[in-house]
């Protein structure tokens, strides 16, 4: 069996101001997957892949990538890893196609074989006309595709992206998905993604791992974690606004806006059973959609646990103290 | 990474390193030569002719010397201590980090590219000098390495003072409160003959004045202290200004939390 793209044995971060990022997580990337690393902020995601990047450094724990320990040739690691930051890291006043081509120049790349790349990734990305600009006149998601098409100039294996389409326009976005998921189909390039548009992570992703308060909460597949989801939330669009709650026998219901109900359709009750209550009190619907896209709810209910869980834990150190 | 690899990683970064001062030459090669320019008509034509020779020379021949030395040292401090903490600044200091190039590349990239600027303005006070006066260099070897090396040593000062820095005002803290008084009282336009005994002692702690004094003696042959401790002292200077900015670079010191 080959070995994983990334993986991650007992990482611990503490920063010099005492703050424990990591707690000793593990984590493996298969190679060609395309994984998802959820949480919320100061969850420990950027932190895990700063040390996996050489930007954070690590307190204690093993990292390999491609089986080649960061520890013992970090720099033949680097030859696998293209890296998108969250946030813009080029000089802005340099030229776009200077940009990619001192990139491929850091790998050692000849400039023979890094023009004909630069152009093949710059028109990819739409930029090829832009390449004579200055950085900062890019619009934002111009930026973006900047840094992907810079992380990409070496064809890594294993690709890093750190929230790569904030700030980005739907349409624009899709398009991004897109070439992702094409690098990864086609070149067999292993994805890791970071994002807070978990309809970005349900969309394109196979592997999860959700990480809350420097700890590994689960690591399974996106399609597991959804057999999983307990409830659904509906939203129904009424033909007639209601004047008071209705009541629908097993189901919960909440008014959201008088001709609107949500209803909470836990797993095992029927959809029948619920346009049959609503029948009976004589509603009628006129549209039917998920509040939120389902892995979000899960997402959300499982940092809601751990932070309570890290509450209790607070308190219970507290009343030792 | 194998040797023509680092080789062309280390082109691409004093290559980008040029390319960045040359394209705003405005602000990093055409002020030093104005300012020196007004250093000649002023101090050299207009004052010096009054103040008649010095160590045997005419006061401009004298000062022509220490002038190119100050714009080396300050250019070649200035654009590395600027350049890299712009690189900080801006986060694009990132892409090298991410890059499997050694960091002694790194250094050493940044470092030749603040000598280009430095030798380069360098270069241009030397034709500006050449319409105040003509110029004759009697040990042009020792003239060319002790620049070189100057401007070398400096850089390297400038890349600790970017890995230091927090904010752009503590860049230019050091240019401003030690490398210009220590340039100015660093012989630049006085023979410290000219001083009394307790003011030589003082001054011979100043590490400027042995540049100035060996690059003053490649060009009039003349110079107030011993040429082979100067150089000696360059050389010594570098090795441990370089070792300890390549630690501080290993540590991550500045630009890794």
């Amino acid at each position: 069996m080959a070995e994983p793209a990334l993986s991650i044995r007992g990482l611990t971060k503490v920063y010099g101001n005492g703050f424990h990022a990591l707690k000793g997580i593990d984590l493996d990337v298969a190679q060609g997957d395309f994984f998802a690393l959820l949480g919320p902020n100061g969850a420990g995601k950027s932190t895990t892949l700063g040390v996996v990047c050489s930007l954070v450094q690590k307190t204690a724990g093993k990292v390999e990538i491609f089986g080649i320990d960061i520890d013992r040739d970090f720099a033949r690691a680097k030859y696998h890893l293209g890296v998108v930051p969250q946030e813009f890291n080029f000089n802005q006043f340099e030229k776009v196609i200077d940009i990619v081509l001192a990139q491929a120049g850091y790998y050692g790349m000849p400039r023979r074989e890094a023009l004909p790349r630069a152009e093949q990734l710059l028109t990819d990305l739409g930029l090829w006309d832009k390449r004579n600009g200055s950085a900062r006149m890019l619009s934002g998601g111009m930026k973006r595709r900047l840094m992907i098409a810079r992380a990409l100039m070496h064809r890594p294996r294993l690709l890093i992206l750190d929230e790569p389409t904030a700030g980005v326009d739907i349409e624009l976005r899709r398009s991004m998905w897109e070439y992702m998921r094409r690098i990864n189909r086609e070149e067999g390039t292993t994805i890791i993604l970071t994002t807070h548009y978990l309809e970005e992570a349900e969309s394109l992703c196979r592997q999860v791992a959700i990480i809350d308060h420097g700890n590994i909460v689960r690591n399974t597949s996106v399609r597991e974690l959804l057999a999983e989801l307990d409830t659904e939330t509906f939203l129904l669009d009424l033909a007639r606004p209601v004047e008071t709650l209705p009541h629908l026998a097993g189901f919960e219901v909440s008014r959201v806006e008088p001709a609107q109900l949500a209803v909470m359709v836990h797993r095992g009750q029927r959809l029948n059973d619920l346009f049959a209550a609503l029948s009976k009190e004589g509603i009628q619907v006129v549209s039917m959609r998920n509040r939120a896209n389902r892995l979000e709810e899960m997402f959300v209910s499982m940092v809601e646990q751990g932070s309570d869980s890290a509450e209790r834990e607070a308190s219970s150190l507290e009343a030792r103290a | 990474m194998t040797a023509t690899q680092t080789a062309i990683a280390l082109w691409t970064l004093v290559l980008k390193e040029i390319k960045r001062f040359t394209r705003i030459w405005p602000q990093t090669l055409l002020p030093p030569s104005i300012t020196m320019s007004m250093y000649f008509i002023i101090f050299g034509s207009l004052i010096g002719s009054r103040i008649g020779e010095m160590d045997g020379f005419t006061y401009m021949d004298f000062i022509v010397p220490g002038l190119i030395m100050m714009a080396v040292i300050t250019n070649s401090y200035s654009n590395v201590a600027s350049s890299f903490f712009s690189n900080k600044f801006q986060r694009s200091v990132e892409e090298m980090m991410v890059s499997p190039m050694p960091n002694w590349v790194i250094l050493t990239g940044f470092v030749l590219g603040g000598m280009a600027r430095g030798l380069g303005v360098g270069l241009i006070v030397t034709l500006v000098s050449l319409f105040f006066t003509r110029l004759n260099v009697a040990h042009p070897l020792l003239t060319v390495g002790v620049v070189v090396l100057t401007a070398a040593l400096f850089s390297i000062g400038g890349f600790i003072n970017a890995l230091l820095a927090n904010k752009f005002d503590d860049v230019s803290i050091v240019p401003t409160f030690v490398l210009t008084p220590l340039t100015y009282l660093g012989g630049v336009f006085y023979s410290i003959t000219l001083l009394p005994p307790l003011w030589q002692g003082v001054s011979l702690l100043n590490p400027i004045l042995y540049m100035v004094n060996v690059f003053r003696h490649g060009f009039l042959g003349v110079s107030d202290i011993p040429v082979g401790w100067a150089l000696a002292a360059i050389l010594t200077f570098i090795v441990i200004l370089y070792s300890i900015a390549l630690w501080m670079l290993e540590r991550g010191k500045g630009i890794r939390s």
